[in-house]
Order: structure tokens, then sequence, then C-alpha cells
């Protein structure tokens, strides 16, 4: 369970996070959506530890974020950004491998060769396992990441936009995988994501923020709905339900 | 893309009263850097005798040459920082952050090596010639660099720079000439004597020049496409431009020793203070250069009184913070 | 980290290691026994003091650079580019500027050393907290009002030096600053030991290197205690340009050259292959070029031009591949 009490922080005069107190359940997708600025990156990048918080605290399974010792959390939560600029030149193998560094402290075991195998038939990226991060196409380079993060074997997953991107066919497939992941391994993973449609169709709870705060949380059916959206958005959202699901248009 | 505003009516909050406080301080100042020296010279010593004095002779032989040469070198390179920035449309570019400076010097000690017998005028004709094929070839480079990141541009000049600074300096090691490439890089104006700054004038020629064709200047500012559209020659706007500055740059080099940094924080701070219209900028540039210099000296003359700091120490240190001030100053949406 | 994927006993960086090291041995054994006349005892320890102080400089400078650009997570700059020899440079002018010319005269050298890298490596950790661990900025940026700030270290050291003593200060200059041909040995020993010291302190951490290289936000959600980890490296990369210019002075451009170099030849970044293959490279090109130029063409100043002359070059390859791609 991720718990966020009074959380605030500022750059320089814009206060991006204002006040936030919020309880993420354990297990399953969270969704955080919201209008551009509204400090959703920021507050995962908080509970995350990667960015400090100018009021209230962060804790993880009780662990205050900001307390306890940084690789303790590592063995907890991962957190995958969106722009990855690395300058290292390094095999796929390499990359996946350092999510055991938490375990091993670059020393790898038997046991970690086997999370490493592991993650890798996961995606599919055996195959590519020898080539240099910088020979992949996009698609492969964010899923040797993904892969990296699953053998990181934590309970949490924190995701800043990891769609952008991705074309259809892959931003689907990495929405599946999540969802399977949390299935297969009871893990619980924070989504920061732009388009509401992945949100309403992955999530099992959805929450928006708009400048700076929570304005509501709930499941997608709470969510998505006209009227929810248009306080989120504050534009007018055609909500229609598709084989039991709910589909937003937005295109007028 | 470019970090020059555009704004070119800024031009007519230029305050015509600030302007002249400026020249007159200009004036108070270079009367007051004719009397600094260990020859004691003054009102007094001077009325006080006949011309044939020693007051006198040190006065016309070295204190007003000194001060010319303070005054034009000064107006001279700011004004090539500024034809400098228009040309490659980039506010961090002025002579010693595109190669230009260090070519000249190479160019001036190539043509001490090979022919040394020639006069000044020459010498400093190739001086000009290799500042020019310098420049040029910074500008070259920087068409292979396609994503022009303001800060990228004086990066690769400043790196040019260096990499021609080390062809002299090995050439200069190689034929014994490495105390007065020294004395070239270091600008300094306590060799000024009477008969040994006059080429600066071809500097102030230079400047009247950019003054006169300063529209053009300021049109090709923004760009060949908006420069064609009005009918001029983008290309010889831009030729006119750098034959200017590498003559400018050249001359002072040879007269007086290089001053890092000048062309680029005196623009920049007029850039600010009255916009970028060059019909307006010209004079203030060229004062506001002038009165930098004239301060520096004096403080350099007065900090070890008797002994002297070299302006290009001076303005080394004034003009690399102020250069950092730029850099680091938050920069609004327009900047 | 487990060898890669790699299946052949003998993968490229291997090789390449190997043919560093075959290429550095027979630069010292050259360096040596080249032109050697008189008495072999003498040639023996003269040399000896002078190899060995290359070698640290190899060694520092190497070492420095590429963790440098490990932790600020780029591949231009380096801690000279950064004014870091300058600000050594100026922190020497200081303790003589605010402490008196006396300093020089009375105080043992090692004092003044000690604290000439105690100050540096203040002074680097004040310059890099703010600089890196601070708001975001462009790496063009950085490099800029790095190498601006370099101008303004050496301007400024120029300046008290003329303040200090108009007259006798390149007397002063010779006294205070070394170079290639005039290495500073009445240091050697304790640079070698302060190199020995920054070596345990980065030997424990060093598996954190690779992780660094990441990134930030990749290497704290792997567990790394980022800024702790950072500073250290800084300061002890402080600590190594504090060794390297006080036996031979600045070098702008070396460290770019043989990080650069070595990560070109090996094809991979990971940090134990580059580190020793960049000091091998520069061991290679310090004692190897110095015996070149020295017993072959005998010039005898040519070293640090030349380094300039390439590093610069090298440069503005790196700057504008990094701009087009």
């Amino acid at each position: 369970m991720i718990t966020a009490k009074s959380v605030s922080k500022s750059y320089g005069d814009a206060l991006v996070v204002d006040d936030v107190t919020i309880t993420l359940p354990a297990r399953g997708i969270t969704s955080i959506i919201g209008p551009n600025g509204a400090g959703k990156s920021t507050l995962l990048s908080m509970m995350a530890r990667l960015v400090g918080m100018d009021a209230g605290h962060v804790t993880i399974d009780g662990l205050d974020v900001v307390t306890t010792p940084s690789e303790a959390l590592a063995r907890r939560l991962a957190i995958l950004r969106q722009d990855n600029h690395m300058t290292a030149r390094l095999t796929v193998h390499d990359l996946v491998t350092f999510g055991r560094y938490p375990y091993s402290r670059g020393r790898p075991t038997e046991e970690d060769a086997v999370h490493v195998a592991r993650a890798l038939d996961y995606l599919g990226l055996t195959d590519l396992s020898g080539r240099f991060l910088d020979e992949l196409s996009g698609g492969q380079r964010q899923r040797a990441f993904v892969a990296m993060v699953l053998c990181q074997d934590t309970d949490y997953v924190l995701l800043d936009e990891p769609l952008n991107n991705l074309d259809m066919k892959h931003a689907a497939s990495m929405m599946r995988l999540w969802r399977d992941a949390c299935r297969d391994f009871g893990k619980t993973v924070v989504i920061v994501l732009h388009d509401i449609n992945f949100a309403s169709w992955y999530s099992d709870h959805i929450v928006a923020m708009r400048q700076g705060r929570i304005c509501r949380q709930g499941t997608p059916d709470e969510i998505i709905r006209t009227d929810a959206l248009r306080d989120i958005y504050d534009m007018q959202i055609d909500v229609r339900e598709i084989g039991g699901r709910r589909v937003c248009l937005f295109y007028e | 893309m470019t970090a020059l505003r555009m704004d070119v009516f800024r031009g007519s909050h230029a305050n015509p009263l600030l302007f002249c406080a400026v020249l007159f301080l200009i004036v108070v100042l270079a009367a007051l850097s004719l009397f600094i020296g260990i020859s004691n010279v003054s009102p007094s010593t001077l009325f006080g005798s006949g011309a044939e004095d020693r007051a006198m002779r040190v006065l016309l032989i070295s204190r007003i040459p000194r001060t010319a040469a303070i005054l034009l070198a000064g107006s001279a390179l700011a004004i090539a920082g500024l034809v400098m920035q228009i040309i490659v449309r980039n506010r961090f570019v002025e002579p010693s952050t595109a190669g230009t400076t260090e070519s000249a010097s190479l160019g001036f000690l190539a043509v001490t090596i090979l022919a040394p017998a020639w006069p000044l005028m020459a010498k400093m004709g190739v001086s000009a010639l290799f500042a020019l094929a310098g420049t040029a070839l910074f500008l070259r480079i920087l068409r292979f660099v396609p994503l022009r990141d303001v800060m990228l541009v004086p990066l690769v000049g400043i790196m040019l720079g260096g990499v021609i600074g080390a062809i002299t300096t090995f050439f200069a090691y190689r034929f014994d000439l490495l105390p007065s490439v020294l004395a070239w890089t270091m600008g300094d104006f306590s060799g000024v004597l009477r008969g040994r700054y006059e080429l600066l004038w071809i500097g102030f020629a230079a400047t009247i020049m950019a003054y006169i064709a300063a529209d053009r200047f300021t049109v090709a500012g923004m760009g060949r496409d908006f420069t064609t559209n009005l009918g001029l020659n983008y290309k010889a706007v831009m030729t006119l431009g750098l034959v200017l500055v590498s003559i400018i740059a050249s001359v002072t080099l040879v007269s007086v020793g290089s001053i890092p940094f000048l062309g680029l924080i005196v623009p920049n701070i007029v850039s600010l203070m009255v916009g970028d219209n060059m019909r307006i900028t010209v004079p203030w540039v060229a004062a506001l250069g002038a009165l930098f210099v004239l301060i520096c000296d004096i403080v350099g003359r007065l900090m070890r009184y008797p002994y002297e700091i070299p302006i290009g120490v001076v303005v080394g240190v004034v003009g690399s913070a102020m250069f950092l001030y730029l850099l680091l100053r938050k920069r609004g949406p327009g900047a | 980290m487990p060898e890669a994927s790699s299946g052949s006993r003998f993968s490229r960086p291997a090789i390449v290691l190997a043919g560093l090291g075959l290429l550095a041995a027979a630069s010292v054994v050259a360096f040596m026994t080249l032109g050697a006349r008189g008495s072999w005892s003498f040639v023996l320890s003269f040399r000896g003091q002078r190899l060995l102080a290359l070698i640290l400089v190899a060694y520092a400078i190497a070492v420095s650079t590429v963790l440098f650009q490990t932790v600020t997570n780029n591949r231009i700059l380096t801690p000279s580019i950064m004014g870091f020899d300058a600000l050594y440079v100026l922190v020497q002018t200081s303790v003589v500027f605010f402490l008196g010319a006396h300093m020089l005269v009375l105080a043992d050298p090692y004092t003044r050393f000690l604290t000439e890298v105690a100050l540096m490596a203040g002074f680097a950790w004040v310059l890099f907290r703010w600089l890196f661990l601070g708001e975001e900025r462009s790496l063009y940026l950085l490099i800029l009002i790095g190498i601006v700030f370099g101008i303004f270290f050496r301007s400024l050291s120029a300046f008290m030096q003329r303040v200090l003593d108009p007259n006798a200060f390149q007397v002063l200059q010779d006294a205070l600053f070394a170079s290639f041909q005039n290495v500073d040995t009445t240091l050697l020993w304790m640079s070698f030991a302060l190199v020995a010291a920054v070596t345990l302190v980065l030997w424990r951490i060093a598996h954190s290197f690779d992780v660094l290289a990441l990134g930030r936000p990749q290497a704290i959600s792997l567990g790394v205690d980022y800024p702790k980890t950072v500073m250290t490296i800084l300061t002890m990369v402080a600590v190594l340009v504090a060794v390297s210019t006080a036996l031979v002075g600045p070098i702008t451009f070396f460290g770019l050259l043989v990080a650069s170099l070595a990560r070109a030849l090996l094809g991979t970044g990971l940090h134990r292959h580059v580190l020793p293959a960049a000091v091998l490279l520069g061991i290679v090109a310090l004692v190897g070029g110095q015996t070149v130029l020295e017993r072959v063409f005998s010039f005898n100043t040519a070293l640090s031009i030349i380094v300039e002359f390439l590093g610069g070059l090298v440069f503005i390859f790196l700057i504008v591949r990094g701009a087009a791609r």
C-alpha cells in the first residue's frame, strides 16, 4: 500500500503538488490521469524518492521513502521513466542484469541469472540479449527497460507515461503485460497515463489530478463519465459503452 | 532558433540624455587617463612651462596615443562583436569565441616567420586574411551542426580557437617566438606610443562602415529568406560583415593584443538596454565599448601603482565574470 | 556483472586491454632505456621518478575523467573542461595571495599541498553540488559555463599573480606551477599515497559505477544512495585532479582524449573495461608520447601542445556528431 500524507512540492513560485493525501490500493493497476501540469509525474517521482518533497511524507508498506535506505526500497519499489537518456553503451543482457543490483550489488549469483533469463523470456528478448541498446528500435529498447524492472522483482512498479513513443500495437501489449504481471505476480502497478481510453480499459483504479490536487478517484466506472471528466479536463467528453467497457470520444 | 530579439521598435526606448551622460563620462575619464602614469603629467606641469618640456612630450608621445588607442580599440572590438552576433545569429559569439582572434594571431605569426621584413601594414593585412579564413571555417563547421543549440555555437568557436591556438603555440615554440605570441595574446596598452597605434584608425573606419551598413545588418540578422524578400543580397551583407570583423580583430591584435569577451559583453548589455536595431545600437555599443576598456585600463594602472596590470588580465576577469552572469541569468521566454 | 552473452573466450574488450597493456609496457621500457648514458643506478632513479609521476598523472586523469562523465551522464564534459585544473591553479595562487609569499618558503611542501588539495575538494564540492544537483540545465549550457569558469579562474589567477608581485611573478610562476618537463617530484610520494587512498575509497563503491551510468532516475530506482555516491565520486575526482595538476600542471584535453578513445576501442561502456583501458591509454600517450618526442624528435615542450590540438579536434567532432544525432 502506498500512502501519501499532505505532500506538497513547488518549483520556484509554481506550486506543482498541493497538499495531496491519498492511499493507493495494493495489487492491480492504478492509473493517474489529468491535464498537463496537474502534477502527476511529480507526485509519482516523489513516491519513488526521485524528487524530494517540500512537505508531507510518503510511505510504502509503512516504510517512509525519505528515511528508509535507498537499497531497501529498491527491493520493494521500481520506477521507470519515459526518458531513459543513457550514454553508456550496454547490451540488453547487461541492462536487464542491473535489475538484480539491489540484491547482489553488482556480483550476480546463479539465482540472479535465473531471474534475468526469465525476464528476457517474458518480454521475448532472449534472441536480442547480446545486442547493444543503441542498435534496437524504440519499442525493443522500451521492452528491455521493462525487463530490467521486472527483474528487479519488486511488489510496486511505478511507470511514468510508459506509452510515449510507442505505436498502438506496442502500447496495447505494454498495458497487457502489466495487467498480466499484476495477475501473475500480485504486483501493484501505478501508471501515469495521458490516454484516458487506455486508463479506462486496463485500470483497476483511477486517480485524477488537476492543478496539483487529487480531484477524483475511483473505479473506471466512477471516473470515466462525462460529468467527472468535465471536472478533470474542462471539456465535453462523450462516453460510450462498447462490449461492457467505457470508451471516450473527445474528437469533436 | 535565433537568440536575437527581433523587436526593432525597442530602439525607440533609447534615451538620448543617457547617451550624452555616457559620452560625458568618456570625456572625463579620457582626460583622467591622460594624467595617470609614472611621469608627472598634470595640468599644472603642462601649462606651467613651454611646449618643449618633458611633460608635454610624454603627453604627446605616450599619453594621448594611449588614450586614443583605448577608445579606438574598445569601440572597434565591441562593434566587431555586435556584427558577428548578427551574422552568426547567436548572442554569445565574438572574435575570441569564433576562432577569429586566434586565426589573426596565427596569420601574424606566419608572416613574422616567413616575411619578417614586411612593413607592419602588410603583416596586418595577412593577419586579417587569416582571420577571415578562420571565421569562414567556423561558419562552415556550424553548418554541420543542424541542431543549432544557442550554447553550442560559442562552444565550437572556443574549441576551434583552442585548436588554432595550439598550432600557433607549436610553431612559435619551434621558432623561438613564444614570448612575442604571448605578448599579442595578452592585451596591453602600456607599449602604445605615437607611431605604433595608428593602424587602429583602420578599425575606426570599419566601425564607421558598420554604422553606414547598420540597416543591412539588422535586416540580415532576420535571416536569409527575410533579407532576400526585401531585395537585399544576403551573401554580400554577410561578406561585408565578415571582412569588417576580420579587419578589426587583426588591427587590434597587431596594435594592442587581444582583449577577450569585450565584443560579447558590451553588445549584450546594450541589447538589454535598447534592443537590437543596429541604427541605434551601433553608437551605444561603440561608446560603451570605449568606456569599458577605458575604465578597465585605468583600474589596471591604479591597482598596483606604479606597476601596471595589463588590460587583457583585467578584462579577462571582468569579462568572464560578466559572461558567466549572462549565461546564468534567468532567461525570460523571448531571450 | 558477468560477461554478457559473449560466447568466445577472447572478447573484444579482452583483446583491446591486452594490446594496450603490451603497448604501455613497451612505452615504459622505452622511456627507461632509450638514450640512457652513464650510471644505470642514476638513470633508473632519475627516470624512475619521472616515470612514476607520469603514470600517476595518467591514472589520475583517466579515472577522474571517466567517473566524472559517468556521474554527469555525458561523454563531452571532463573535469578539466569544467575548469577544474584552472581551479587548482587558482587555489594555489590564492594560498600565496592571502597567506603571503612566505608560505612558499616557510610551510613545508606537504602541508601546503594537503591544504591546497583540501581547499580544492571543498570548492569543487560546492561548485558541483550547485551545478549538478540543482535544477536541470542543458548539457551545452553546462559545458559553456564550465569553460567560462575555467577562463575566469585562469584570469583571476593571472590577476592575483600580477597584483601579488608584478616584477617577480614569472619566477613565482615557475616555483609554483609544474609542467611536463618540470615534474614536481617533491610531491611524488605524497601524491602516490593520495591516489592510493582515493583508489581504496572508489574500490568500495565501484559496484555502483555502471548503475550510475544508467542515469539518475534508474540509479535511484535500483537503490543507489545517489547524492552520497555522486558527491563521494566528485570529491575523489577533485583530489585526483589536484594531484595531477600539482605534478605536471593543467592539461585540458588529455582526459577527454583517453576516455573517448577507450570507449571507441572497446565498444562497451562497462567500467571494468573502460577504466583500465583509459588508464593504459593514458600511460601509452604520456610515457610513450614523451619518449618519442624527447628522444626521437627532441621536442621538449610539445606534448601538451599536441594534446591540446588533438583534444580540441576530438571535442569539436564529438560536439558536432552529438548535435547531429
